[in-house]
């Protein structure tokens, strides 16, 4: 039995960087994130990437493979392969480290900006806030709670690659869980953190971050329900 | 500052979206009565008589100027802005003269239409 070979073309270097050709044996199963082990352990130590978990739930795999902004550990070879190539490249709008790593401070600081920090209402004295699971807000929030900050969507916006201040899909996401928890008390603010040109106001509603995001979840719902209540906000003079 | 642009953004979106909410309206009227008019062709003298003298004429076509006076520029202001490098006030500038011309064009036509004398 002939032996299955893919020709693996990886990004090295920084934004000037090239790709470079490796060949890697095809095995069943495969994954992504195996072929830049695999290469970084038998070919070229040099190479850099980030993963930890390699089960889907870290978010720090993500890379661009042929084309599309992917996690790398969840990312079948199979699902991803083109007459038998596959180039990786690092993650879009983010600068690049180096090979396959992007320095991830802008896509954090706009969380921070986007004031996806929980304010809290009560202390440790108070009771325990009763929030039930059919709630409609506490079901609008669990819709987005499951981001794990791979940076995909982000990657995967337009927008985003057209206005670099732009917050982006996973910042005003974690803003929506916030404006949905009964027991936050920041939501003036926040609206207006989220409101401005950078905000949620210029999502396009491509859904390119619907179409990517790993984890199934719905950014661009979760932006225009920011929008709606930004508007709110306006009409009542709150902004 | 940053507050007041904030605010400002938010009601130049909701002034596009409300003024878009208004041409869906008027496009669907004015193309249906276009239709219904052009059967048999059209002439300036058929055009003048359905709306010169008439105040309901007058009426719809000063709401349908005004949505579109106002939902183009803050449209071509988002296009502007995304697609060029030019400063936000350049950009303000232009499409508020962009916004005055299509005005000022438009009120000339439907007084002139409003105004004009159907041939006998």
């Amino acid at each position: 039995m002939t032996e299955e070979m893919l020709q693996v073309s990886v990004w090295k270097g920084d934004a000037k960087g090239a790709f470079v050709t490796y060949e890697v044996r095809r095995q069943e199963n495969q994954t992504v994130l195996d072929l830049v082990t695999h290469i970084q352990r038998h070919i070229d130590p040099g190479l850099s990437y980030r993963f930890a978990c390699r089960v889907g739930v870290c978010g720090s795999c993500a890379m661009t493979v042929n084309g599309k902004a992917r996690w790398t550990c969840r990312s079948h070879v199979s699902n991803v392969v083109e007459d038998g190539r596959i180039e990786i490249r690092p993650l879009e709008s983010l600068p690049i480290v180096k090979d396959l790593v992007v320095d991830m401070t802008d896509f954090f600081d706009k969380w921070a900006k986007a004031k996806g920090s929980f304010e809290p209402t009560c202390s440790r004295n108070d009771e325990i806030a009763a929030v039930s699971p059919s709630d409609k807000k506490r079901r609008l929030a669990d819709a987005g709670i499951e981001c794990i900050g791979c940076g995909v969507c982000y990657a995967a916006c337009d927008v985003v690659r057209w206005k670099p201040d732009y917050l982006g899909p996973a910042a005003m996401n974690r803003a929506w869980t916030l404006v949905n928890d009964v027991r936050d008390g920041g939501n003036d603010e926040r609206l207006r953190a989220v409101a401005g040109d950078d905000g949620c106001l210029s999502c396009h509603s491509q859904q390119g971050c619907v179409e990517r995001c790993p984890q199934k979840l719905n950014p661009t719902m979760a932006i225009a329900g920011l929008k709606r209540e930004t508007i709110k906000a306006a009409l009542k003079g709150k902004l | 500052m940053i507050q007041n642009t904030v605010r400002s953004e938010t009601w130049l979106w909701l002034a596009q979206r409300t003024s878009a909410v208004v041409l869906a309206v008027c496009i669907a009227v004015h193309l249906t009565t276009m239709i219904i008019a052009m059967q048999g062709g059209v002439s300036t003298a058929e055009i003048a008589g359905r709306i010169s003298g008439n105040p309901m004429w007058l009426v719809f076509y000063g709401i349908f100027l005004m949505a579109v006076a106002i939902h183009a520029p803050i449209g071509m202001r988002t296009v502007l802005l995304e697609s060029t490098s030019l400063s936000a006030k350049r950009v303000g500038l232009l499409t508020m003269l962009l916004g005055l011309f299509v005005f000022v064009l438009g009120v000339r036509t439907i007084l002139g239409l409003y105004q004009m004398v159907p041939a006998s």
